[in-house]
């Protein structure tokens, strides 16, 4: 029982059922899942549905705060994507034409993973602290995506493209497959492989970490340029389902949502380990939050109010100086604590 | 942190510390001389005063954000603070408050919300990014929950100090704002360069773990930088309400980007522990004139601005990697 408790996914997953059977009291037939028209439909599958984009994103973070980094530009690169694949489309003779989407997608993401490795060659090339180095592309790609298209919003009728954000295969909605996917292949390249473990090991100490041989430069970049192709896969979500590109809006704070979720998630932002289900619960959690606030009617202008107590409470309970503060007072105190996970910064 | 290491002719003649705060000043005297090379009735002192006066509010937002920076932390949720200042002066000048009470309510309120943030992030050791990223939904939705549309500022204080012009001699003048804003860099310079305050503010920057063994009181300098960030943003929220004579919850978005990417451009160092006041205050007119050359273009979309502000963030931290040699970290 101790054991479980004192599991670092206990908080979060205590969160996230809280807040579904919150919607229990509030809306008929929450938990009801149902087939129409060979489609599932339900509360459920909306918020996965939903906070696809969100999980997406928040795994290319997790991976990069794994290496004590971060990535700020994701709002950007998922307009950016958006921007771009819209306007391949448009130029198309026929919007219909499954190769020409292909092609449209295929730019978007090839462009997505060359920011993504933009920013790692700052960070690991030039060596500018991370939050600065993404701060770059976060502000110059809001422009740049304004740029792509023309500080319009670009509409595209293009009904193979609708599928990646708002279509069904296999009777679940495509993004939710789109983001299986990528999970199980996140998972199985970083906790089959060695690359969990060489990220966890730059994280920890870039400097110790490229002394025993591994290359922490390269393991960064990847980190970064898997990133953003998440995040451009997430902006091809997004622009798809409304079938549109709002350079100015698209994935506007996206990157705040995203690091919010990796933190509650229980990965913590001075790196050295991740946890991708604590992630896909954090991003959960967040989902269903901005979910639950519409279904309790509580008024949308307070939704941000709300989000600012739930963020702040799951952050003081994870906070191990909160919870020695508050609980043990109460409690007797335990025997010698283990080391909490701080670490130890040695200089280069 | 820094080392010695750099450009070594330079080093020679100027303290390498200042090497950044210079770049920065050379840049702005290129942008203007190119400026006015460029355009007819640009190289006066008028243009430069008018940059003050478009920019009082993220000047003063800067100068809170350059104490928060200098110890290691980060203030995301300035530009909500100052979304809800103005938000706040609007609505309670809306109901007949007196001007006074209004602005010494707002800077109360801005004070104490930094006040909160810097007790969590120093007692329950939460980062400062998680925080501020917290109390800046908070301050939002604050603002939405007051309103949603925006509210219009008819008192006669408050209009008479937005249409004033104080004359400085020939054709030049500036707002009360403006002079305001100079002032508040003034005090902020003292405080960083003469007072205990300032001295712990960078030692806790430098290392907090030196600053707490050397019998600093980190705890009291680090809820300190965030109130006078919160303060500052209330202030800079009063002198936006000033500006555009309204109260607005979507106003400001983003305020807290250009304050990071002013302080940046000015020299100070994200890690904390070194940087100037001085650097803050042309990193702001640098954004500023930016601004002033795309609308002297005329073809310029706005978005070039972010584009611009985008490679300037770029050329800035790689000329820093250059003199700083190994500052990393």
């Amino acid at each position: 029982m101790r054991g479980f408790l004192k599991h670092r996914l206990f908080w979060p997953l205590v969160i996230l059922v809280a807040l579904l059977a919150l919607n229990l009291f509030f809306t008929d037939n929450f938990f009801k899942v149902q087939m129409k028209e060979g489609h599932l439909y339900g509360s459920l599958i909306d918020i996965v549905r939903f906070g696809a984009p969100l999980i997406l994103v928040s795994l290319g973070m997790t991976l990069v705060i794994a290496t004590s980094g971060i990535d700020l530009s994701v709002g950007s690169v998922v307009a950016i994507a958006g921007a771009l694949a819209c306007l391949r489309i448009s130029d198309l003779s026929d919007q219909k034409s499954v190769s020409g989407v292909l092609g449209a997608v295929g730019l978007a993401l090839v462009l997505s993973v060359v920011l993504g490795a933009w920013n790692g060659f700052l960070v690991a090339g030039i060596g500018i602290q991370p939050i600065i180095a993404t701060l770059i592309l976060m502000v110059a790609g809001r422009g740049l995506a304004q740029l792509i298209t023309d500080g319009q919003i670009t509409t595209v009728n293009s009904s193979p493209y609708k599928l990646i954000g708002g279509g069904y295969w296999l009777t679940l909605p495509f993004g939710i497959i789109i983001v299986a996917v990528v999970l199980a292949l996140t998972a199985f390249l970083t906790r089959r492989l060695a690359l969990g473990l060489l990220i966890e090991s730059v994280g920890g100490n870039a400097e110790a970490s490229r002394l025993a041989g591994i290359s922490a430069r390269g393991v960064l970049i990847t980190v970064y340029a898997f990133c953003g192709l998440c995040a451009g896969i997430a902006g091809l979500m997004i622009s798809s389902n409304v079938s549109s590109a709002d350079g100015n809006n698209a994935g506007l704070w996206i990157e705040l949502d995203a690091i919010l979720a990796v933190v509650i998630g229980g990965t913590s932002l001075a790196g050295g380990r991740f946890s991708l289900s604590g992630t896909v619960l954090g991003a959960l959690i967040i989902q269903t939050l901005t979910t639950t606030i519409y279904s309790i009617g509580v008024p949308p202008e307070t939704t941000l109010l709300f989000k600012a107590l739930v963020v702040t409470v799951v952050c003081l309970i994870q906070s191990p100086a909160f919870r020695a503060k508050v609980f043990q007072r109460r409690m007797r105190p335990v025997e010698a604590r283990p080391a909490t996970e701080e670490k130890v910064r040695v200089s280069a | 942190m820094t080392s010695i290491t750099g450009l070594p002719g330079l080093h020679r003649t100027v303290p390498q510390k200042y090497i950044p705060v210079l770049v920065t000043a050379g840049l702005f005297v290129a942008m203007f001389v190119a400026g006015g090379i460029r355009y007819e009735n640009f190289a006066t002192g008028q243009i430069i005063l008018n940059v003050f006066i478009d920019n009082a509010f993220l000047l003063v937002v800067a100068v809170g954000m350059t104490f928060v920076i200098l110890t290691g932390g980060i203030d995301l949720s300035v530009g909500s603070v100052v979304a809800l200042s103005t938000m706040i002066a609007a609505s309670l000048l809306k109901d007949g408050w007196p001007a006074l009470g209004v602005i010494v309510l707002v800077l109360v309120i801005g004070a104490v919300l930094g006040l909160g943030m810097g007790a969590i992030i120093h007692y329950f050791e939460i980062q400062p990014f998680i925080v501020t990223l917290a109390g800046m939904f908070l301050a939002r939705g604050l603002c939405y929950t007051i309103s949603t549309d925006s509210i219009p500022i008819e008192n006669e204080t408050f209009t008479a100090i937005a249409q004033t012009r104080i004359g400085l001699g020939g054709d030049l003048s500036v707002s009360p704002s403006a002079l305001i804003a100079v002032v508040v860099v003034l005090i902020a310079a003292f405080v960083l360069h003469y007072t205990r305050l300032g001295r712990n503010v960078y030692a806790t920057g430098g290392s907090e773990q030196s600053a707490l063994l050397m019998g600093l009181s980190v705890a009291r300098t680090k809820i300190s930088v965030y109130t006078i960030s919160g303060f500052c943003s209330a202030l800079g929220g009063l002198l936006f309400a000033f500006y555009s004579l309204s109260g607005y919850g979507l106003g400001a978005v983003g305020m807290e980007l250009d304050a990071i990417a002013a302080v940046v451009i000015g020299g100070t160092l994200l890690t904390g522990g070194s940087g100037y006041l001085l650097g803050t205050v042309l990193g702001v007119l640098v954004l500023g004139l930016i601004q002033t050359i795309i609308s002297f273009e005329g073809t310029l979309s706005s978005w070039w601005t972010k584009i611009f502000i985008g490679v300037l963030l770029f050329a800035f931290i790689l000329l820093q990697r250059l003199f700083l040699g190994g500052s990393r970290r």
